[in-house]
């Protein structure tokens, strides 16, 4: 594979990120809930 | 088994532990659904991102950031757009909905204006021979960067609420000036950076080249609805906690859980130094 640093730089710099955003969402959104009562958590079906 | 909300005792609720009832997330069986779909996405996209798909015969594997690079930069359009959209609502409707459908949007806006700005350098050092170059393409993507910073930014002023959201509006509107600009930089002025693209399906792209762009499209796409959801609905809650009238109901829960002779005997303590 021609430039395998650049390529793997760019998707490591896309993922990592993405992944790190998404971890962080689930984290918050979960610290949240928990003050919540489940009657203002009206998405919760399980 | 575990108690649920009803059985559990009112005392317990005031704890800081979870809330009694169902799971304390954001997830729904139909985020759940476009999550499953997002991640099988995401290992086909790179599956033919860096296996299947051909090199390209002039810029060899480099291509290969093409898929992500481009759909990063329209899911940002998207995001933008849905920002403006929801800042026009608040105007019109003053419906704090759609301000945070604006202000959710405008942050995953950012991440993948920020994923197409590092893509982009990284694919234009071996393509351009620099990361970076002061072209009207790049140079008016890194304002758009920094004017949905600066929104993100007056955000998070300190204001009441109605202020707060006034102020988000206009600034997201005015940032928005800059989606069409970035757009359009290309045509407008002499760039480095090639002109549009997917905008008319390019016929000389190969075949496997344009069938993986296009499903990077779809899984950025999956991805942002992802996202939106999950973050709306952040957005809602701190709306909610930061209630006043919900944070005094809770605090006069707390203090109905609070055993009162302690107390009592802590004040008296007190007193007494």
């Amino acid at each position: 594979m021609t430039h395998a640093g650049y390529v793997a730089a760019g998707w490591g710099l896309t993922i990592g990120p993405v992944a790190a955003y998404v971890a962080w969402t689930l984290v918050r959104g979960r610290r949240l809930a928990r003050q919540l009562p489940p009657e203002e958590r009206r998405w919760t079906d399980s | 088994m575990t108690l649920s909300a009803t059985t559990r005792p009112p005392a317990a609720t005031g704890d800081a532990g979870p809330a009694p009832g169902p799971p304390a997330h954001t997830g729904s069986s139909g985020s759940r659904v476009l999550g499953t779909l997002t991640i099988v996405g995401v290992v086909a996209l790179v599956a033919f991102g860096l296996v299947i798909s051909p090199a390209d015969v002039n810029q060899g594997d480099a291509v290969r950031l093409m898929y992500i690079h481009v759909p990063a930069a329209i899911i940002a359009y998207l995001a933008f757009f849905v920002t403006a959209v929801g800042s026009v609502m608040w105007l019109v409707r003053k419906s704090t909905w759609w301000d945070l459908v604006a202000a959710s949007s405008a942050e995953i806006g950012v991440l993948g204006t920020g994923i197409c700005l590092v893509t982009g350098m990284v694919w234009g050092r071996p393509t351009w021979g620099a990361y970076w170059i002061w072209d009207a393409r790049l140079t008016t993507t890194a304002l758009l960067f920094l004017l949905f910073c600066g929104y993100l930014a007056i955000r998070r002023i300190p204001a009441d609420p109605a202020v707060r959201n006034q102020r988000a509006a206009v600034a997201g509107l005015i940032a928005f000036v800059d989606v069409p600009i970035v757009h359009f930089a290309v045509s407008w002025w002499r760039s480095l950076h090639q002109d549009a693209t997917i905008s008319r399906l390019d016929p000389t792209i190969d075949g496997l080249m344009l069938f993986t762009l296009m499903l990077g499209m779809v899984v950025f796409l999956l991805g942002y609805l992802w996202l939106m959801v999950h973050r709306f609905r952040i957005a809602w809650m701190e709306d909610r906690i930061d209630d006043v009238g919900l944070d005094r109901a809770l605090d006069e829960r707390r203090a109905e859980g609070q055993p009162q002779p302690v107390a009592a005997a802590e004040t008296d303590t007190v007193g007494a130094l």
